[in-house]
């Protein structure tokens, strides 16, 4: 069995804590809270990953997104989107921590708006900060293996390595990136972003990855709550097919039944 | 007394308020922000004790949806 299976079979476990879905959702573009709370029961998950803004001191009536989803039942991953550099990051999370209690974060720092890849010189500074300063660091990063060891050594939670761009929904575009990722890894990986449907996840899965984050692919389904249930089944169908080990991959064809004469009926006319 | 609140002026604030105080004032529930005075975190504890100067500069956040 590969190494990163034998981490933990039934459960994904982050900085000591256990989870029982390898289905992390994200709470952004639903069309309303209430959707996106529906949805999160519809996956299963027990973790979501939510963003830090300033409220509106306008409408402080406005409703929050912990009035439909409760922070008690579920694991607030606070993320650092909209960070441009490590002191930002480390400055919203510091917010975060003393909103939510808890110290298990989100890093990602981006780049260009058109791609929106993690600026990994800015995310291995800002990780390192986030370190020093106490937090449990998932880290967003290019699924590039020689920084994904890096950031495991630097001593973060798991590495997330990105499918494809953010909300494009294309699939994984590197799956031989990701599989070497799992295979030197001894903290959870988790393929985050570039999911666009069930198929992705599966395959996430079937790689060895140890969880599966993703947002738009549930949000801008047209049955969000559909999907989410889909999105559940494809991540359990995609561990547990990674568990069994897949059989090998053939050239040519090899009969499922025994293709020999011998207890064939047969007619007079059969040649 | 004058406070700048996510970016934006406040001005006759009466001399004296706390955290506490100024979130009742602003009609925030206290339970589900966080308060950054000055670039420094104000822990929740302190609310009611932690007394706002003039010029004080306050990020008060919450959580919303995100990926």
């Amino acid at each position: 069995m590969p190494k990163s299976a034998e981490k933990n079979i039934n459960k994904l476990v982050v900085a000591g804590r256990e989870f029982e879905s390898r289905l992390i959702i994200g709470t952004g573009k639903y069309k309303t809270y209430q959707e996106n709370a529906d949805a999160l029961v519809a996956s299963g998950a027990d973790m979501i990953t939510v963003a830090v803004r300033r409220v509106n001191l306008s409408n402080p009536a406005e409703p929050m997104l912990v009035d439909f989803i409760d922070p008690k039942k579920y694991t607030f991953l606070p993320n650092t989107a909209g960070c441009f550099t490590g002191e930002d990051a480390v400055r919203t999370l510091r917010l975060a921590r003393e909103a939510g209690g808890w110290d298990l974060v989100k890093l990602e720092v981006l780049s260009d708006p058109k791609h929106l890849y993690p600026d990994m010189e800015e995310t291995m500074r800002a990780a390192k900060m986030l370190i020093d300063d106490g937090f449990e660091v998932m880290v967003y990063c290019t699924d590039d293996p020689v920084f994904a060891k890096k950031l495991e050594d630097m001593g973060c939670a798991a590495i997330m390595p990105l499918g494809a761009p953010i909300g494009s929904g294309l699939g994984i575009q590197n799956p031989l990136n990701i599989q070497f990722i799992v295979e030197q890894s001894s903290v959870p990986v988790i393929v985050d972003a570039g999911v666009g449907t069930a198929s992705d996840a599966a395959m996430a899965m079937e790689l060895g990855c140890d969880g599966v984050l993703m947002n738009t692919a549930i949000a801008a389904a047209q049955d969000p709550i559909r999907m989410a249930e889909a999105m559940k089944h494809a991540v359990i169908a995609g561990r547990e097919a990674f568990l069994a080990g897949r059989m090998d991959k053939k050239h040519y064809a090899t009969p499922s039944s025994p293709l020999a004469k011998e207890g064939m009926i047969s007619t007079p006319d059969s040649p | 007394m004058n406070l700048v609140i996510n970016g934006q002026d406040y001005h006759d604030i009466p001399v004296g308020i706390t955290v506490a105080g100024l979130l009742d004032h602003l009609e925030l529930p206290r339970k589900k922000i966080a308060v950054e005075r000055n670039m420094e975190i104000v822990p929740k504890s302190t609310f009611d004790s932690a007394v706002l100067s003039d010029g004080d500069r306050l990020e008060i956040i919450h959580f919303i949806g995100g990926g």
